[in-house]
């Protein structure tokens, strides 16, 4: 049809649209957040399909999944760690007969350039026995995005594509292709399959775990991975998976030969061909994105007859991304170097928050607010506020996922931390942080919350949050929590010392507080005001 | 022909609609192009890179490899060395002189200057100043690509048609300002 410029999140989000997809959920996360901006924008500028934030990753996945019981297509995606908190419809999705195409894109973080951990979702899809598409580059995001929703329905799984921040965030031209008609409504043929009760469950389980031939052949079969034998060497062959194929390609012409080659684009492994690889070569190269999943397998525990390079051998460092360098060494290739001006170190320069931001006049209220304790202890979230943690405000202690914060601070409370203060985003606290505040309210428990309420999901570029902020109010008070002890203040400078006396008190308070400060995100403002 | 190119700058010294421009024109004179970028977290007030690499056969790594870039072009002199194990021993370094002061430890700007003389090819423009001049200070990024537009392997006026395309949203105000910007940077680094 034509070519476009694409991130390889908009490739996804484009290949789901022309693969007939009728919903997608999300909620937002670097490296996925694009999937879903670019569905929205289409959906405003088409009318449709329908394309919605949700407020969490587990919300979006169930959504998904009505859509797939009701026979039609649809895609949610979410960050790596987005899948944990959707691990659970996932893992029984599996086992349920998918019938509208389900589509799970998840976006990896080597590297960790925006998250707290580097998880590799390829151990998910085998967790779960489903397939798994990796691409490599735009285009393969949106072909294998198109061809995705096919092999969910011919296999009646959820299909895996994993992504990784390189290729998310990259842009290139996209050929793209004739779009496809949505499906009709069809509730599923067999109703029993989607009700996990144990017995139906059983019959379920055992059904998958009888399919998972037909995926290796699927995956033997060489749509998406390539095995090509050099009949005149059998030293050296080389596997890679996704991205890792691009850097190989890139100083490959150095090598002067053509090592044998597997790529993998698709998973389950394609056993076959990784059994014709390394029956014609001595040693094997393992190139790949993340944890070492492939090699591990290679290598097994038995004694390997063939030596295998890659994370384990040192070949390849363990942690952090690949680069094309890093490949080049591992190819035994020399390494390049650039220009350098000797004996220059330049102080790094991370991020922080934007000037006006109202957090950091929430900083400094509670910082002096809890001044003089000596065992006061500040837990934190995921947000722009987790920035609170570097200088000049160093003033939280704790960032692990999404909505922790809160029930840490009641842990630490009863342990005997006072007081204990939690500090979340509104739009965490409605992800992740509001069952913790039930348990919180449950046992009164002697801590402090604060909601930084800047009326947005900031970190990701301004989503809007599911609730207004007018509700989150409501919402705290409908929880149970006294309401001589739930406080709407105005974070902002002049208000500083106001806050700081009020949240004094409420620290001093031997029971649950809640003070939601607002002031909308300076970013997001601006962004209004240029209309 | 390949050509890799560095971008540098800070969170909100518009890396990106950089990288857009020269893109987009690269690819209107028939290049392929890949553009990777940074998104999230860094791009709040922090260190911005982006790769963007130009080339007449099909280009397979998104990320530029150590010593191969051909340009690197920056927004802000602290940043323009960040880069320099990817910069080509032939390469050129193009960077404003304005300084973005948002850490304690930022080093002696006079001395950063010095180092960047000391490249075998570079070239300081003042673009804040510039773009004062064309109209706002905002339009510095569009002083920085008329800076590199000679070593660009794209036409003048591809660049022109994009920066037009970029801002003509913004009305044409907004679009004259950064076609005088462009303008001015270019004739400053002739």
């Amino acid at each position: 049809m034509t070519d476009m410029v694409l991130l390889g999140d908009e490739a996804v989000a484009l290949g789901a649209v022309h693969a007939g997809v009728t919903a997608a959920y999300a909620y937002p996360g670097t490296p996925s957040t694009e999937i879903l901006e670019y569905l929205v924008r289409y959906r405003q500028k088409h009318g449709g399909p329908h394309a919605a934030w949700c407020a969490n990753e587990k919300t979006a996945y169930e959504e998904a999944l009505g859509v797939s019981f009701a026979g039609r297509r649809a895609m949610t995606s979410m960050k790596h760690v987005g899948l944990n908190v959707a691990a659970d419809p996932f893992m029984n999705s599996a086992i349920v007969s998918i019938n509208g195409g389900l589509v799970v894109v998840v976006a990896d973080d080597p590297g960790m350039h925006s998250s707290q951990n580097e998880q590799d979702t390829r151990y998910y899809a085998d967790f779960a026995r489903i397939v798994c598409l990796e691409p490599a580059n735009q285009q393969e995001a949106y072909d294998m995005t198109r061809e995705a929703f096919n092999v969910s329905e011919r296999f009646e799984i959820p299909v895996l594509i994993r992504l990784v921040t390189r290729l998310a965030h990259s842009r290139a031209a996209v050929h793209v292709r004739d779009a496809r008609p949505q499906n009709p409504v069809r509730k599923p043929p067999v109703a029993s399959s989607w009700i996990l009760l144990p017995a139906n469950a059983r019959r379920q389980w055992h059904d998958l775990l009888g399919r998972q031939p037909r995926f290796v052949e699927w995956s033997e079969s060489g749509e998406f991975n390539h095995l090509r034998l050099n009949e005149e060497r059998r030293d050296l062959g080389v596997i890679t998976t996704g991205i890792a194929r691009n850097y190989y390609v890139e100083s490959l012409d150095e090598l002067g030969y053509q090592p044998s080659h597997l790529h993998i684009g698709a998973y389950p492994v394609p056993v076959e061909l990784v059994r014709r690889l390394l029956g014609h070569v001595s040693r094997v190269l393992v190139l790949e994105e993340g944890y070492p999943f492939v090699e591990r397998m290679l290598r097994g525990i038995v004694a390997a007859t063939i030596e295998v390079l890659g994370k384990e051998s040192g070949a390849v460092p363990p942690d952090g991304e690949l680069t094309p360098d890093i490949v080049r060494r591992a190819m035994g290739l020399r390494e390049r170097r650039g220009q350098e001006i000797p004996g220059l170190s330049l102080p790094n320069r991370p991020p922080q928050l934007c000037t006006g931001c109202p957090h950091a006049d929430s900083f400094d209220a509670i910082k002096q607010a809890i001044a003089g304790f000596e065992s006061a202890v500040v837990t934190s979230d995921i947000g722009c506020y987790t920035l609170g943690a570097l200088p000049p405000y160093s003033a939280v202690e704790s960032c692990v996922c999404m909505g922790a914060s809160v029930g840490m601070a009641k842990g630490a409370s009863e342990a005997g931390l006072k007081p204990a203060l939690a500090m979340i985003g509104d739009s965490t606290f409605l992800h992740s942080g509001v069952a913790p505040l039930m348990d919180a309210v449950a046992a009164n428990t002697d801590m402090t919350l604060l909601i930084l309420d800047n009326e947005t999901t900031a970190m990701t570029g301004g989503q809007p949050t599911i609730l207004p902020p007018s509700r989150i109010e409501k919402l705290v008070l409908g929880l149970g929590v006294d309401p001589a002890h739930c406080h709407v203040i105005t974070a902002h400078h002049r208000d500083t010392e106001e806050n700081r006396d009020l949240i004094r008190k409420e620290v001093e308070y031997p029971g649950l507080s809640v003070i939601i400060a607002v002031r909308e995100c300076i970013e997001t403002l601006k962004t209004k005001k240029r209309g | 022909m390949k050509y890799d190119i560095i971008l540098a700058g800070v969170g909100g010294q518009g890396v990106l609609s950089v990288s857009a421009i020269i893109a987009s024109s690269a690819m209107k004179e028939g290049l392929y192009v890949k553009q990777s970028e940074v998104h999230g977290m860094s791009q709040r007030g922090g260190a911005v890179l982006a790769n963007l690499r130009l080339a007449d056969a099909p280009i397979a790594s998104d990320l530029i490899p150590l010593g191969s870039a051909a340009l690197i072009l920056s927004m802000e002199p602290l940043e323009s060395l960040r880069y320099l194990a990817y910069l080509s021993p032939e390469g050129a370094l193009v960077t404003s002189t304005n300084p973005v002061v948002n850490i304690p430890d930022y080093p002696d700007l006079e001395g950063l200057l010095g180092h960047v003389r000391t490249l075998p090819q570079s070239r300081l423009v003042d673009g804040e100043k510039l773009a004062r001049a064309a109209g706002s200070a905002r339009a510095t990024n569009m002083v920085m690509v008329g800076a590199a537009s000679h070593r660009l392997p794209v036409k003048v006026e591809t660049l022109e048609h994009y920066i037009q395309t970029t801002f003509a949203a913004k009305g044409e105000n907004v679009v004259e300002t950064n076609l005088r910007a462009f303008r001015a940077g270019r004739e400053a680094a002739v």
